[in-house]
């Protein structure tokens, strides 16, 4: 009996050892920030990214209209809030502000969270944060932005803590999310390189997935179901699967850049401030994402 | 006990015919509205295509679709927005309810509207570069509502 506690006590222990070892948040690999540390940064390239990625998206203050100044767009004080089946989520301050954003940030952290969901103190992001997309952004584009970053004005608003159950604010479980999330990979690159590029600007940077594409139970995007539409989390009705019907490569890159539709139909709601955006992009980058939308469509 | 039911009976009948007729009026509302807004979308394709270079430019045509525009801008309608004429109401509209909370705000974006429209007609004749300053802030007074008024 004192044997069998004894075995017992020793497979718990395993168990949290075990919990504690596959849930450690992951470091850069060298080769990374190797590469990042010969590239030399530019900030304008940093600023396409910036678009590109759709930051301001999340992180502007809540009352930022999408019609607003583009200077507006640049100070990312946080305090949107994003409702989930798993609670509320505010996207904090990401501005250069030391005490209230991460002005003590160096590139690596700022590296480390973006592409490995992992805080410069060692503890996982949550998932509302895409980085589970942006893992396959390059670390030349990763340290352009950085580069960028560094231009963008500092603010003083603090950030709001989410709202959660209980059992999702213990951070580390969202290692073993990590792990079961891994397989939720994207399509392959097409050769191509014009589709290529659209490839990661879709499946990468853009992160279209997170809203266009369904999740399962546990949050996971179904990558196999491709961009098939979901519920939409914060509100009614449903983000749309894309490309829309019958729309031609021209139809997806005017309304990418001007919001409007082959029926003249104009764009609201958050995907207005997604246009708003990418119109920052040039002309080759927003046909390249209609061609390799367009991709999609025909592998249904 | 028997006359209230009676009551009860009667005022149930009295009462549906006419949730019927609103439900009709309130239909006959969202096709008139729909009609409407077609018209504008019409329009704004033949000014949104010259301007992303889908079809080339003419002068006179622009000018005919931004007066259309503008004669249809003029009115704002009440009658085409009755109140229960919402999508949490009714079916086939996207019209969301916060409409009728706020009335004030959302003739306020019509206003919008019909400020850029005016820029807009005064604009789509000139040239070709007119009718781009202009086109944007057109799309974006429709934005600008679809934003806050219409569900997706």
């Amino acid at each position: 009996m004192r044997r069998a506690l004894w075995l017992l006590g020793l497979v718990i222990l395993a168990g949290f050892a075990a919990f504690w070892v596959i849930t450690r948040p992951a470091d850069l690999p060298d080769s990374f920030v190797q590469a990042m540390d010969s590239h030399d940064a530019d900030a304008a390239r940093g600023e396409e990214v910036f678009w590109a990625a759709g930051c301001s998206g999340c992180h502007i203050a809540p009352g930022i209209e999408f019609d607003a100044d583009l200077d507006e767009r640049l100070v990312l004080s946080g305090g949107r809030q994003f409702e989930t089946g798993f609670g509320t989520f505010t996207a904090p301050n990401i501005s250069p502000d030391p005490e209230a954003g991460i002005g003590e940030w160096g590139r690596d952290d700022f590296a480390r969270a973006m592409v490995l969901g992992v805080t410069p103190g060692g503890t996982h992001y949550y998932p509302a944060f895409p980085y589970t997309t942006y893992s396959a952004a390059t670390p030349e584009d990763v340290a352009d932005l950085w580069a960028f970053w560094q231009t963008l004005p500092s603010d003083a608003t603090p950030s709001q803590p989410h709202e959660l159950p209980v059992l999702l604010t213990l951070r580390r479980g969202v290692g073993l999310w990590k792990l079961a999330a891994g397989d939720a990979t994207p399509p392959p690159v097409p050769d191509d390189p014009n589709l290529a590029r659209g490839h990661y600007l879709v499946e990468t940077l853009g992160h279209c997935a997170e809203c266009h594409s369904p999740r399962d139970a546990l949050g996971r995007l179904d990558r196999q179901r491709g961009m098939a539409g979901a519920p939409n989390p914060s509100g009614d009705g449903r983000i749309p699967a894309i490309p829309p019907e019958d729309w031609s490569q021209e139809d997806i890159a005017a309304y990418l850049s001007s919001g409007f539709t082959p029926e003249f139909d104009v764009v609201g709601k958050s995907m207005a401030d997604v246009v708003v955006q990418l119109a920052q992009l040039p002309d080759e980058d927003v046909e390249a994402i209609a061609a390799y939308l367009l991709t999609l469509d025909e592998a249904d | 006990m028997f006359h209230r039911l009676t009551a009860l009976v009667l005022a149930a009948g009295l009462a549906l015919p006419h949730a019927a007729l609103a439900d009709e009026a309130a239909e006959a509302a969202i096709g008139a509205r729909k009609a409407q807004f077609q018209l504008f979308a019409f329009n704004l394709g033949v000014l949104g295509r010259m301007a992303q270079g889908r079809m080339p430019y003419d002068a006179e045509a622009a000018q005919t679709a931004a007066d259309h525009l503008y004669h249809l801008t003029r009115q704002f309608n009440p009658a085409l927005w009755p109140e229960g004429s919402d999508n949490a109401s009714m079916e086939d509209t996207d019209a969301l309810p916060v409409i009728w909370d706020d009335l004030e705000e959302f003739a306020g974006r019509y206003e919008d509207l019909q400020a850029q429209a005016e820029t807009m007609q005064e604009a789509a004749g000139t040239d070709l570069a007119a009718l781009q300053g202009a086109i944007g802030g057109l799309g974006g007074a429709c934005s600008a509502c679809h934003d806050d008024f219409r569900a997706e």
